[in-house]
């Protein structure tokens, strides 16, 4: 089991006539993932050749959504109009058969206060889940693929009882390699992404991981910069009853720079890393202050949970 | 993206917002012609940088390091004090709490008519992270550092949010005066404001507008006598008026150049310098250099799409940092591949001299590849495939190479 998606989850890819769009459709469709069509305004018709399928292309969501019964769509358009590509998703969702649906939007450098008109529109419909922007996606090893949503290299994973949430995305990677490191796979790993304002936040995937059955410990990789992590850590002591592993990058991270990320910045002495640190330690989180060490720590979690041999 | 307060208050101006009457100048003349022009008895002298604190900075002379005069703002109150002033500051190395100790060269001068002042206020405009949406926030405690009212007088600071598509709700900017203890026409002057100042955030697509001191005058004004403005960056695609307003010799040339390469770079102030392929691996590869027992030269985060030339702009940046000893390259494929990585950092040093150790960690994409090629290299390179491999190597490196 996995969270949110899964191997016959029906993906729409917005923006797939571009080259990203085209490029990581044809890996995800490698992976196993079930792409029912694309949508790129002005090519409705027209379709698109991948390797291995032949996508077809709408000119709209709403067209694509009702003609292909799609759960869920990834967003690779460019910054000025993937806002308005995520209205155009949730409203075709939240319009649709069951009025569910996710959005995971890939994009980087959406203009902040467009993030805000669209939560704030998303916010009316509880069927209509936003993962990202700024982020790699979302991914579920099955036991031959599964469901990649996103850009990340889906070869590294490996399907598991391990959840993964994280800011960033080579990050990512590199706790799912250290999860592998200490023989343990995934069930899903969620990229919520590096922005200060996005869709999913940390307690919502740790609710659905402690909801999953499958799931036996999650790993939480935050960064520098807002409150999400205190916030996180503050429910997950009362809320969330499994293993559960920290690791917030930027400890050395110098005050009032923005360190890559829009929102990984220290401002006015606020979302450091030890503050971080601390409230996962208050809230009996098993932190790894060495991001080499993530594995190690999710190995010591899970041991005294009893869930490995010593 | 930062502007001078000269030219936020005149976008505050535009838009509604009270301000006194001033002069932008980069003379001793323009700033003596500007308080002939301004004909208040009166002014403030204040220097333009784009950091706070300019009222308890001290200026320096760029040849003699001497110190010139204490405090970047000063209150004249004749000619000949402007003319002092003036002279005090153009030119002069400005040092304050936020520029860090090298300071910074002050070349415009803003000139204001004075007013009469009865009680400052705090007030900013910004994105709530958690909430997602707009917050407004004054306080009674102006004209102080806001992080240490919210330290020792938490409960004078006074929070309302809004919506950035709708209007401003008319009840929750009165209740926000009425918190500052405000009444009659000051009340409605300031409910005047905070809305002008939405619609300008909106409008301007702002990430931060701060106004401290924010005054009520003797007369019962409420008049903005400071404006700290930044844009969000992410929409200067919409705004492209912004370039005229953006000052590069207030932004570090290293970082703008970077960023011209596609390239994500903070300057910090130790000798391994760092080459990683996105921002949170970058973060966590140096914090594992510090764990390790190094110190990292500087953050550098190439981007998902880095290609031959970038890489070699980034070897080029890294190596411009006198104090560097060691670089370590952290790269995790995944659109990125790894042997593209390894032929790049080859290229790289055949146009730059390369005269430090290098410690290269791949894994994912070609991992396997990009090692080969750098082994089968003449470069001094030592390849690792794990993050704990890589901080003892560049560490262990350095040590050796200082023995």
């Amino acid at each position: 089991m996995s969270i949110w998606i899964n191997e016959s989850t029906k993906v729409l890819v917005q923006g797939i006539t571009g080259s990203q769009g085209k490029f990581h459709s044809t890996r995800m469709v490698d992976y196993g993932t079930e792409i029912v069509g694309g949508v790129t305004p002005g090519k409705g018709g027209q379709v698109v050749k991948l390797p291995s399928r032949a996508i077809p292309v709408f000119d709209t969501m709403l067209e694509a959504v009702s003609s292909t019964g799609a759960e869920a769509s990834v967003i690779y358009v460019p910054a000025r109009f993937a806002a308005a590509a995520i209205i155009e998703a949730a409203d075709a969702f939240h319009g649709g058969k069951n009025g569910r649906g996710l959005v995971i939007c890939i994009t980087e450098g959406i203009p902040i206060l467009d993030m805000v008109r669209a939560n704030s529109h998303i916010e009316k419909m509880p069927g209509v889940r936003l993962i990202g922007p700024n982020c790699p996606g979302i991914i579920s090893p099955g036991d031959s693929g599964g469901c990649k949503i996103g850009i990340m290299p889906g070869y590294i994973h490996s399907k598991g009882r391990i959840g993964i949430i994280s800011k960033s995305g080579t990050l990512t990677y590199e706790a799912v390699a250290q999860t592998m490191s200490v023989g343990e796979g995934q069930t899903t790993c969620v990229g919520i992404g590096g922005d200060p304002v996005n869709g999913t936040g940390f307690i919502d995937c740790l609710s659905a991981f402690e909801q999953d059955p499958d799931t036996a410990a999650v790993v939480m990789i935050g960064e520098i910069g807002g409150n999400a992590e205190e916030e996180a850590a503050s429910w997950a002591k009362d809320n969330f009853t499994k293993p559960l592993v920290g690791f917030v990058a930027g400890a050395t991270a110098p005050p009032g720079k923005r360190m890559g990320h829009a929102g990984a910045i220290i401002s006015g002495g606020k979302g450091t890393a030890e503050e971080k640190f601390s409230a996962f330690q208050e809230a009996g989180i098993y932190i790894a202050r060495d991001p080499s060490k993530i594995g190690e720590a999710l190995l010591r979690a899970l041991v005294d949970a009893g869930l490995r041999e010593p | 993206m930062n502007i001078h307060e000269f030219q936020a208050k005149g976008m505050f101006r535009d838009s509604g917002i009270r301000v006194q009457d001033g002069v932008h100048c980069t003379s001793v003349d323009q700033a003596l012609s500007a308080y002939d022009l301004l004909g208040s008895e009166i002014v403030a002298v204040k220097s333009q940088i784009h950091a706070g604190g300019r009222g308890k900075g001290k200026l320096y002379s760029l040849d003699s390091g001497n110190l010139v005069m204490e405090g970047g703002v000063k209150i004249a109150f004749s000619r000949g004090e402007v003319e002092s002033y003036a002279s005090s500051i153009l030119g002069h190395r400005l040092v304050t709490k936020q520029t860090g100790p090298s300071g910074k060269i002050v070349k415009n001068l803003y000139v204001e008519s004075g007013c009469e002042i009865e009680h400052e206020y705090y007030l900013a405009l910004l994105v709530d992270r958690e909430k997602g949406t707009l917050l407004i926030m004054a306080s009674t405690e102006g004209g102080v550092d806001i992080e240490e009212v919210a330290e020792s007088n938490p409960e004078s600071i006074h929070k309302i949010w809004t919506d950035p598509i709708g209007d401003l709700n008319a009840s929750d900017a009165s209740n926000l005066g009425k918190a500052l203890g405000l009444d009659g026409q000051t009340l409605s002057g300031f409910c005047d404001m905070i809305s002008n100042l939405v619609s300008l955030f909106v409008e301007k697509d702002c990430s931060m507008i701060e106004v401290n001191p924010l005054v009520r005058t003797s007369d019962g004004e409420m008049l903005a006598l400071d404006a700290k403005l930044s844009f969000d960056e992410n929409a200067s695609f919409r705004h492209p008026w912004r370039a005229d307003l953006r000052d590069l010799s207030e932004e570090s040339e290293v970082e703008v150049r970077a960023n011209e390469h596609g390239l994500s770079y903070v300057d910090l102030d130790g000798n391994i310098g760092c080459l990683v392929n996105g921002a949170g691996l970058a973060m966590a590869t140096m914090d594992v250099i510090k764990l390790y027992g190094g110190e990292p030269a500087n953050f550098l985060d190439i981007g998902g799409g880095a290609d031959s030339d970038s890489i070699t702009a980034a070897f080029g940046i890294i190596l411009e940092d006198q104090r560097l000893e060691g670089i370590l390259v952290n790269i995790f494929g995944g659109i990125i591949r790894c042997d593209m990585v390894a032929r790049s950092i080859i290229a790289a040093s055949e146009e730059t001299e390369l005269h430090v150790p290098l410690v290269v960690r791949f894994s994912g994409t070609n991992h396997q590849e990009g090692r080969e090629i750098l082994e089968s290299s003449d470069l001094n390179v030592e390849t690792v495939s794990t993050l704990a491999e890589a901080g003892e190597a560049i560490v262990g490196v350095i040590g050796r190479s200082n023995k």
